[in-house]
């Protein structure tokens, strides 16, 4: 799960880390009254989306008066930013976090990740902050200092003074930073995140050592654990029909293309859909119904997949194994029945109780296009879609 | 013969008395799994479908003699499952629940490593060797004995690839589902390892995913190491960055972990590709037929 920036910076002074004062509002009016409030002559204005990228996207601008803090409030509220990371459709900026200004030295890198090769959480720091780490691991990945820590042992503050005096601090803002990195760590075990990235991290003129961005992630997994963090989810970052899915145990993701996609398993998921395009078509989504699916909730990822208007053809494709191809089969006649899926549906089974499902859905009288193997099924699906257009 | 588990496989079931629990472990016994009982905190001494249950590991291991267990505890509880059966020196443990922190399987792997047991999964559909064993929740009426090994972090996807090889009368000897979590408790290079010694597995499959570097990992290793053919498919060519893919470890993150760069470092590492998923067991079938000639 991802949250906002300012939620970031509000859980990290919880944890002692040092960041900018600053306040959310979603008007205009009120970005001016968070200003005035803050004091002082330099604010800046941030776009709050779930996406990095925003600087370059024009969502984070500089404001040197109240009036162009009014005048950046105006342009950015209310526009779709797209950034590398937003998609081709961008996202509408609904809330701003406007921040007091600072005088800033030097602009580094901090990240916290688990290093899935060694089954450990790793810092990452550089000197090169401010600007996409990606592109600095993979030109000078020399200037990226990476220090593991023992799960047995957790953090010690040799860490942070490796990365410290790595990424090229000196006197008292090594003493700082190392208290930065200890509760940067803190928080990341605290909280059971995945990602806990700061970019960049700065040192100030006045010798301050402080996040100037925030990016938090969460296991998913373990979100049962904190309601706190489930709070934070802001219905309006994530996509309605993704949430509607979760509820019904089914994993959603809208895609571009035209032929829909309900599948078993997460693994087949992603190959029925890559099977699609190399046919010539596309998928419109990702739909894993899991293992344990019901007929209600088979009739619900039909109702989710007839939403999109772009869906001109369906692939079911089934392997049974917990999932019995017989409830597939009736969950798919009772979609036929109440939502009277009017486009061409292709339907692969196999598994446990195929010839019962099979019969039942040539029994149903409906049209149903059925498919003898995963290649055949992908074929089917693709014709089908291109007779529609 | 295969790997991991064969006729002198016992099994026990953590979370015996659940749904689920019940379902996947008569399902194993009906395969031939010499299944002996099961583990349910509180429930000891009770008997469950003609089985003896248990309240502690130990217990169990002391009556039955059971050398693998089965896991089917809620994601909350589950590390502490695995944690229990390491600490009584369980031989093999097969982890199917879905939806373990990370962070538990972090603090559990150092433990695992220094120990004597070997965890399969977690997030994972088992494992089987036809008309032997099965511990798991793959329908096994679709393998078949043979001589090609199958290991993937998928559980369905890897039910189609056995059924490709099975429809064209290529055996197995053991398929291995390793799981879809970032973290698992056995990788593609520890089975690979195991399927080379393995006299009876010939070739193998191996079936991966976008996210983190197990398959590239396991590729170098290939090359370097496996005398016997391996032919490999990767999901997710179509898959969108920084999405997660219904499993937690299956997401584009940056780097070499998109199916384009896997299968670009397996083809480079000698390992046959299948592009497409329908493919699986047709390439097989080449590669067996030109080895046979040799």
């Amino acid at each position: 799960m991802n949250i906002h920036e300012f939620q970031a910076k509000e859980l990290m002074r919880k944890f002692g880390i040092t960041t900018l004062n600053g306040g959310v509002t979603t008007t205009v009016n009120g970005a001016v009254e968070v200003a005035k409030k803050l004091g002082g002559k330099v604010w800046v204005v941030k776009a709050q989306i779930h996406a990095g990228g925003r600087g370059k996207a024009g969502g984070v601008k500089l404001a040197k008066s109240l009036d162009e803090v009014l005048e950046h409030a105006k342009n950015i509220l209310g526009k779709t930013l797209i950034t590398h990371q937003t998609g081709p459709e961008g996202k509408e900026v609904k809330t701003l976090l406007i921040e007091e200004g600072c005088g800033i030295e030097h602009e580094y890198y901090v990240g916290l990740v688990m290093d899935r090769s060694k089954g450990k959480i790793t810092f990452m720091a550089s000197a090169e902050g401010g600007v996409e780490i990606e592109k600095v691991a993979a030109a000078t990945p020399e200037k990226i200092i990476k220090v593991s820590i023992d799960p047995a042992v957790g953090y010690s503050p040799y860490v942070g003074r490796k990365l410290a005096f790595g990424i090229g601090l000196k006197g008292d803002l090594v003493k700082k930073a190392e208290k930065f990195f200890e509760n940067l760590y803190k928080l990341y075990i605290a909280c059971d995140c995945t990602i806990a990235e700061i970019n960049p991290l700065v040192t100030t003129t006045d010798g301050n050592v402080l996040a100037l961005d925030a990016k938090l992630n969460f296991d998913d997994n373990a979100l049962f654990k904190h309601p706190e963090i489930e709070a934070y989810r802001d219905s309006n970052e994530e996509s309605k029909l993704e949430m509607e899915a979760h509820e019904f145990g089914l994993s959603y993701i809208a895609l571009d293309g035209n032929i829909g996609c309900l599948v078993n398993g997460a693994g087949l998921a992603m190959a029925t859909m890559d099977i699609i395009k190399l046919h010539g078509g596309t998928p419109a989504n990702f739909l894993d119904v899991g293992g344990g699916a019901t007929k209600e909730a088979v009739e619900k990822a039909f109702s989710i997949i007839l939403t999109d208007p772009k869906v001109k053809a369906i692939l079911v494709n089934i392997f049974g194994g917990i999932m019995k191809c017989d409830v597939i089969a009736d969950g798919i006649i009772a979609a036929a029945k109440s939502l009277g899926v009017k486009v061409p549906l292709v339907v692969r089974l196999e598994g446990t109780n195929v010839a019962l499902g099979k019969k039942m859905l040539k029994d149903s009288g409906y049209e149903i296009i059925a498919a003898n193997d995963l290649g055949d099924a992908a074929k089917k699906v693709v014709e089908a879609a291109k007779s529609k257009i | 013969m295969g790997i991991l588990i064969g006729r002198d496989t016992k099994l026990i079931t953590i979370g015996f008395t659940g749904k689920q629990g019940t379902f996947h472990s008569l399902q194993s016994r009906d395969y031939g799994t010499n299944f002996v009982g099961g583990v349910t905190p509180g429930k000891g001494g009770t008997v469950h479908e003609g089985f003896p249950v248990f309240n502690t590991v130990r217990e169990a291991m002391n009556k039955t003699d059971a050398n693998a267990a089965m896991i089917f505890v809620p994601p909350p509880f589950a590390a502490d499952s695995i944690l229990e059966c390491i600490a009584e020196e369980m031989p093999l443990i097969v982890c199917i629940t879905e939806g373990i922190p990370i962070a538990d399987m972090i603090r559990v792997r150092p433990i695992l490593q220094k120990s004597k047991s070997r965890l399969i999964g977690p997030n994972c559909p088992g494992l089987i060797t036809p008309g032997e064993s099965k511990i798991g929740i793959m329908p096994g009426h679709i393998h078949m004995p043979g001589k090609v090994g199958v290991v993937s972090r998928s559980g369905t996807l890897t039910y189609e690839a056995v059924y490709q090889l099975t429809q064209r009368e290529i055996g197995q000897s053991s398929c291995v589902g390793i799981g879809g979590d970032p973290l698992a408790g056995t990788d593609f290079i520890d089975v690979l390892k195991l399927f080379e010694a393995d006299p009876q597995t010939e070739a193998v499959v191996m079936i991966g995913e976008i996210g983190g570097s197990a398959e590239t990992d396991a590729a170098r290793w290939i090359q370097k190491n496996m005398t016997k053919p391996v032919v490999s498919f990767i999901a997710g060519a179509t898959a969108p960055k920084g999405k997660r893919m219904g499993h937690a470890g299956a997401i584009i993150s940056g780097g070499e972990d998109t199916a384009e760069a896997k299968f670009a470092v397996l083809e480079k590492c000698g390992i046959t590709i299948a592009r497409s998923p329908a493919e699986i067991g047709q390439k097989m079938e080449e590669v067996l037929k030109a080895r046979s000639k040799h």
